[in-house]
């Protein structure tokens, strides 16, 4: 009997390892929600760089400032800069979709649940992987999301990155491993060709803090469960506790 | 007032209400005087475990209806108002969207417990019709509350299960017309399946589990051994092998609630996406009539239907594979409902059937976990031959039953209850 409920339960396993939805990106990034500095500086690079255009319709600025511990009159003064917005509101953008339509040829999409849509590993991954490309309208591509309408925004930090032919540490789709160098071989490779105001680490810095900062808007109930699950769980462990030692007790009569 | 004389008036307001409605009876007759036999085991769990579940749901549902919007318009935005601006929306959000998956995982291992000690047989027939009836409705209770939050695959799983029904021959298309409300998925169907799924189905689910606990307390639980243990009783006529459910059982299934309970919490404050499988990725956009996402799969717990349906990919008998399919995976389910006839065997328990049984079980549980498995992924051509030989051995399980129950040998099966 027990074999057949141990060979159930591993029968389910392979259910929870295949994930669903998951793309393959070439960065990955670990969201970390209890690093305050990082979602501050994150939120900063988005009102300053993305919220031209992307709106977070269901985040609200009082929200963001209450979780990442940021005084009002600080956020007001510094992160709010549309007149029609206010502390409590949500962070709307002034563009309307017919006119991010007209421009972009598609409106840009609201972000509030990017995080949860796409997750970190693919936004990081595509806000580092744009390249300069002549042929595009906005003068560049993206190597995770081909022909993307979007201008990359965060040229003057990054500079101009450039598809080279060159050797990589890292598993290029497509590259053939060096048996001599035991590198990759590819002139797919992203490479900074003309500096912007931030070095290429510091500039990866800012794109975790960013990815970070929509890791968070996507569920920023996550940071509450988390605080929260150590307790109920703790809880419910006691209660079990003293339910099989009452249990216990009872079936003492039984034979 | 002294103790005698509140215990005075205590049995004084008791034979008050007795007088007018059996209270006493009724907790005599299906708690503190109902014997259930001693040597329940770890499956005995999930059926009060699925009383709980529901009990979440219920509880659950309500409040989230409290700050729901059902319109095409605001649906997507009020779950989000719901988990974000609602004080403690998102726990409430979460046990409602995992505890529906949790109810699958938990209807599932009771009714393979019904399955492994064979507790459809008589005289517990009409328990497990009433069973499977809650099975059913609790499926369509769980597709139409999918298409609320009205993301992407709230609506596009919801189109593609809906057009099922436009393969029926002749009426099919209006069959199918007549179910949204609309040529397409729309505010309209949103809004009935809202009723439904509040209101109308909850009720008659309910309406359901009481009959299935009346059935059950009319003949007696099963037990591992599938021994009647209502054969052997002492002289004051309580049976040899039957404790009393209460307090015996109702201590025991706290135990099982506390273990659920941990399980069930941790996946709800730490993974409340279950990978994907109990909140898909592209339910996080809102419905779009206009962008098909590339890979539409049902929520796990339908997958194995979904593989079935699948898996019919040839035309027979002048039926075509899509109509067929949809046959295919009715009949998956209404073969459930007959399987108290098709079991021919003179045991009830797997601890004393034959080899063969024992073998067809283990067959029927392992495709249908492969079946889904193979109902959340992309179809290929390897997969649908496999979905196919899981097909077969499904219907084997259900439809050579009449052969093999009575063909194998079975063991002698005890006078009294093994533990």
């Amino acid at each position: 009997m027990k074999k057949q409920l141990f060979a159930l339960l591993f029968a389910l396993v392979p259910l929870t390892a295949l994930g669903a939805g998951a793309e393959d990106v070439p960065h990955s990034m670990t969201p970390d929600l209890s690093n305050q500095e990082s979602l501050q500086r994150g939120m900063q690079l988005y009102v300053n760089y993305c919220m031209g255009c992307h709106s977070l319709e269901h985040q609200r600025f009082a929200r963001a400032a209450e979780d990442f511990g940021m005084p009002q009159d600080l956020v007001e003064q510094n992160l709010i800069f549309s007149s029609d917005l206010a502390y409590n509101d949500q962070m709307h953008v002034a563009m309307t979709r017919e006119d991010g339509d007209n421009w972009f040829g598609a409106a840009a999409p609201d972000l509030t649940l990017h995080g949860r849509l796409r997750g970190g590993d693919w936004i990081y991954s595509y806000l580092l992987s744009f390249y300069k490309d002549p042929s595009r309208a906005t003068g560049v591509n993206n190597a995770v999301f081909d022909m993307v309408a979007m201008p990359n925004v965060l040229e003057p930090l990054q500079g101009v990155q450039e598809k080279v032919c060159a050797e990589s540490d890292r598993p290029i789709e497509g590259a053939e491993l060096d048996p001599l160098t035991g590198k990759y071989q590819s002139c797919e490779v992203l490479q900074v060709t003309q500096p912007g105001a931030m070095e290429p680490d510091e500039f990866e810095e800012a794109v975790y803090d960013l990815t970070n900062f929509l890791v968070y808007v996507g569920e920023p109930s996550k940071l509450h469960a988390q605080t929260l699950a150590p307790k109920v769980l703790i809880f419910i462990f006691i209660f079990g506790v003293i339910a099989y030692l009452l249990k216990r007790e009872y079936w003492r009569d039984i034979h | 007032m002294g103790t005698p004389n509140r215990v005075k008036a205590e049995r004084g307001l008791m034979r008050w209400v007795d007088d007018r409605f059996p209270a006493t009876q009724m907790w005599q007759d299906h708690l503190s005087k109902y014997y259930a036999p001693k040597n329940f085991n770890f499956w005995y769990f999930f059926g009060s475990l699925a009383l709980l579940v529901l009990v979440n749901q219920i509880l659950t549902g309500v409040w989230l209806t409290m700050s729901y919007n059902p319109s095409a318009e605001g649906a997507f935005a009020s779950v989000e108002y719901i988990m974000r601006d609602v004080e403690y929306g998102w726990l409430i959000r979460y046990l409602h969207s995992t505890g529906a998956s949790a109810f699958f995982v938990v209807v599932y291992l009771h009714m393979f417990r019904g399955l492994l000690y064979g507790s459809y047989k008589a005289p517990r027939e009409l328990v497990w019709i009433f069973g499977m009836a809650i099975y059913l409705l609790l499926m369509a209770e769980a597709f139409m509350g999918y298409l609320l939050p009205w993301g992407q695959m709230s609506y596009w799983g919801a189109q593609v299960i809906i057009s099922l029904f436009s393969a029926i021959p002749f009426i099919g298309p209006d069959l199918a017309q007549w179910v949204r409300g609309d040529f397409l998925i729309s505010g309209i169907t949103l809004n009935r399946f809202f009723a439904l799924h509040v209101v109308a189905l909850p009720i008659v689910i309910l309406a359901l589990v009481v009959l299935h606990l009346i059935a059950l307390h009319e003949v007696g639980s099963n037990n591992p051994d599938g021994i009647d243990i209502k054969a052997k009783k002492d002289e004051t006529g309580k049976p040899l092998d039957g404790i009393p459910f209460h307090p015996y059982y109702t201590v025991k299934d706290i135990v099982g609630v506390a273990v659920f309970l941990f399980v069930f919490a941790v996946v709800v404050f730490y993974f409340p996406e279950g990978g994907g499988y109990f909140l898909e990725r592209p339910n996080f956009e809102p419905a779009n009539p206009m962008v098909t996402p590339d890979h539409i799969a049902p929520v796990w717990y339908f997958t194995p239907f979904y593989a079935i349906l699948r898996a019919i990919t040839f035309d027979l008998f002048g039926l075509d594979a899509k109509f067929l399919g949809v046959l295919f995976m009715g009949g998956a389910i209404a073969v459930l409902f007959v399987l108290p006839w098709l079991d021919r065997s003179p045991v009830r328990s797997m601890r004393y059937k034959g080899w063969m049984s024992k073998v067809m079980l283990v067959l029927f549980a392992v495709s249908f976990v492969i079946l889904g498995i193979l109902g959340a992924l992309p179809a290929t051509a390897l997969r649908t031959a496999v979905a196919q030989l899981c097909t077969a051995l499904y219907f084997a399980f259900f439809l050579l039953m009449p052969l093999y129950t009575r063909l194998e040998k079975t063991k002698p099966v005890p006078e009294r209850v093994t533990g």
